[in-house]
């Protein structure tokens, strides 16, 4: 029971934290409650999908299906925590309530709220799958007990819960700051799924250089030890990262800086001419 | 707008048929290597591969529980229903020992060994 508490636990904050952040990150975009729902039913049944079909996807691409599907999914989550990171430095502060939100961030608000959903969608895709395979499993073998399914269920709400307790930690920080600590959040959580979808497409084959590794500090945090697996989730942390993710992950916080500077001072740009 | 696009996703379809084509001839003539996963146990215990070429690693899950298969060395995971088969393709490995385990059972170990 307890073995199953645990994992079903670890699967659920894996995603859990990447959506409690994105809530925390959306605070005061009109309907975006709406949004992050439709995220988590899409992801959900995304998820089933890949469960039910996992073994044709895994024989796609000569046996790199899996790792192609992965590396996508990880790649649109990227490229929309890029757009919402560039588009909230020049819109934050409106949201934050410390200038008069004109109707051109109310309506792009909504558009944000839109692609936050995706996001989520493909958190729960990526991280679901696996969640759904053990359940079923343990529910439609009929072998295991009800200890053991009781076991999973529990971890599965003690894993919302921690999601939950996350966001209103994040929630609860002063409006001025919440989106300076989001913004932050996301460019390590952004960099961490990047370097993560480069070493998916060299396992499929796709790419075929910088395969070295790096360091390995596996003897400090292991990559599936507790600190190591929330680490995991938050900034990308991995035991032995290749040279490849390592430059995937500089080069993605570069991007993200880059682009959120370059965002503030347009903003500044079209103040000062108003 | 949807006439400008028409073009490029010909263009995305075909790279996607023919980078298939191109990788499914190669497909049937690498080594298949078995491993068979049965409620916490990893069969047999120590995996020898071949190092420094394509292979195969056909994992089976016999047990009445689900399971994954997973080595944070070689950054490869796969998670299985009872009763299902699927494969993981290893491009090239260096010599060496690798630590698997099963992710859904954490007392089931073995080891990969690359030579």
């Amino acid at each position: 029971m307890i073995g199953a508490f645990i994992i079903a636990f670890r699967e659920v904050i894996e995603a859990g934290l990447i959506i409690s952040i994105v809530l925390a990150a959306t605070r005061g975009i009109p309907g975006r409650m709406r949004w992050v729902l439709l995220g988590v039913a899409g992801g959900l049944a995304g998820a089933g999908l890949v469960a039910l079909f996992a073994e044709s996807i895994s024989d796609a691409f000569e046996g790199s299906g899996q790792d192609i599907l992965n590396a996508a999914v990880l790649i649109v989550a990227v490229l929309l925590l890029i757009w919402h990171n560039t588009w909230m430095s020049k819109h934050g502060k409106e949201l934050a309530g410390e200038l008069r939100a004109t109707g051109e961030a109310v309506r792009s608000g909504e558009r944000e709220a839109a692609a936050l959903s995706i996001v989520v969608g493909a958190a729960i895709l990526r991280e679901g799958a696996e969640l759904v395979l053990f359940l079923y499993g343990l529910v439609a073998s009929g072998t295991s007990g009800a200890d053991i399914q009781f076991g999973a269920f529990a971890g599965i709400g003690a894993g919302i819960l921690l999601s939950a307790v996350t966001y209103f930690g994040l929630a609860a920080i002063p409006s001025r700051y919440v989106f300076s600590i989001t913004s932050a959040l996301i460019i390590f959580l952004a960099a961490g799924l990047a370097s993560q979808a480069a070493q998916f497409l060299s396992n499929a084959g796709v790419v075929d250089v910088l395969g070295q590794t790096l360091w390995n500090s596996s003897g400090v945090i292991a990559e599936n030890s507790w600190p190591g697996r929330v680490l995991h989730a938050l900034v990308g942390y991995t035991d032995r990262p290749t040279a490849l993710q390592g430059l995937v992950y500089v080069g993605t916080i570069a991007v993200m800086v880059g682009l959120m500077q370059w965002s503030a001072a347009d903003k500044r740009r079209s103040v000062r001419t108003a | 707008m949807s006439r400008s696009l028409r073009p490029l996703r010909l263009a995305a379809a075909a790279l996607l048929v023919a980078s298939w084509a191109a990788t499914s001839a190669r497909a049937d003539d690498m080594p298949v290597i078995k491993v068979e996963m049965r409620d916490g146990v990893i069969l047999p215990a120590v995996i020898e591969v071949p190092a420094n070429t394509r292979f195969k690693l056909e994992i089976s899950n016999t047990g009445q529980s689900p399971v994954e298969f997973e080595s944070t060395e070689l950054k490869r995971e796969k998670a299985l229903a009872a009763g299902s088969t699927s494969a993981i393709v290893f491009r090239t490995l260096d010599p060496g020992t690798y630590q698997v385990f099963d992710d859904f059972h954490p007392e089931a170990k073995a080891t990969l060994v690359a030579k």
